[in-house]
């Protein structure tokens, strides 16, 4: 038995073949953020004025630098599932969704690596 | 000719409800944190310049810098509760009218109070300077 709709064999549409993996890694990544953003909250409050030295001596500890890049890229990613979301859902045009999406993918990336180069540069006192 | 009588979606139409307010709001404080992360990432490079980097950050201790703290941690205290809400909704809990209610007027609740002691215990802001 074929599970295909008469209207995507007329138009010749498999499947989108992305299954449950976008809807399981934004559960995963949510329940992670529930603990990692938490503790992120109360560094804040712990480190106390935010300024320049006691912010870096925060980060410094190697404890803290593993769980805040933990913190970034896993938010980077909930990000990257709940972004494309958005613009699959209010995105008409297919050109600009594409266009959106390759976008979002980009962007997303590149503050992960930023985020995730800036937290070691920072951890290994390169900071100048 | 296009035909006027076709059916409206449910959005044009229904009045609106504190759930489906809590649902919009779910996906607006989403992208409200989206941009913030582009935002933390950005307090992490300056860090990671140096001091005289982090003066650029002087912006947020002025007023609509504060507002826009202010509701960048209202956003997140509220996608976190929400977010908790929708992971019991996924185990198939809390489907009821009158649950579904009761789970939202508790998000708020719950929103208010962190952020609230947040902004309490909180001494100073990103952009203080050394």
């Amino acid at each position: 038995m074929s599970l295909r709709t008469p209207l995507g064999k007329v138009m010749g549409l498999g499947s989108a073949k992305g299954g449950t993996g976008h809807w399981w890694m934004q559960r995963v990544t949510a329940i992670a953020l529930i603990v990692l953003g938490l503790w992120f909250m109360i560094s804040l409050v712990a480190i106390g004025d935010l300024g320049y030295h006691s912010t870096i001596a925060w980060l410094a500890r190697p404890l803290n630098a593993v769980l805040l890049s933990s913190f970034v890229l896993t938010m980077l990613y909930h990000s990257k599932l709940g972004v494309q979301i958005v613009i699959e859902d209010y995105v008409g045009s297919p050109a600009w969704k594409v266009a959106g999406l390759l976008l979002s993918v980009f962007v997303h990336l590149l503050l992960a690596m930023a985020g995730v180069i800036a937290i070691l540069r920072i951890g290994a006192g390169g900071g100048s | 000719m296009a035909n006027d009588n076709r059916p409206l979606s449910p959005f044009y139409h229904y009045k609106p409800q504190l759930t489906s307010l809590l649902s919009f709001a779910h996906r607006l404080s989403g992208i409200a944190l989206s941009v913030s992360a582009a935002g933390l990432v950005y307090w992490l490079v300056l860090l990671a310049d140096g001091p005289q980097a982090l003066e650029s950050l002087e912006i947020l201790a002025t007023v609509p810098g504060q507002i826009v703290l202010a509701g960048v941690t209202l956003a997140f205290f509220y996608h976190l509760n929400n977010g908790i809400r929708h992971l019991f909704w996924d185990m198939g809990m809390g489907f009821e009218i009158g649950r579904t209610y009761l789970t939202g007027w508790l998000v708020l609740a719950a929103t208010l109070l962190m952020w609230i002691a947040f902004w309490a215990a909180v001494t100073d802001l990103p952009g203080g300077l050394p």
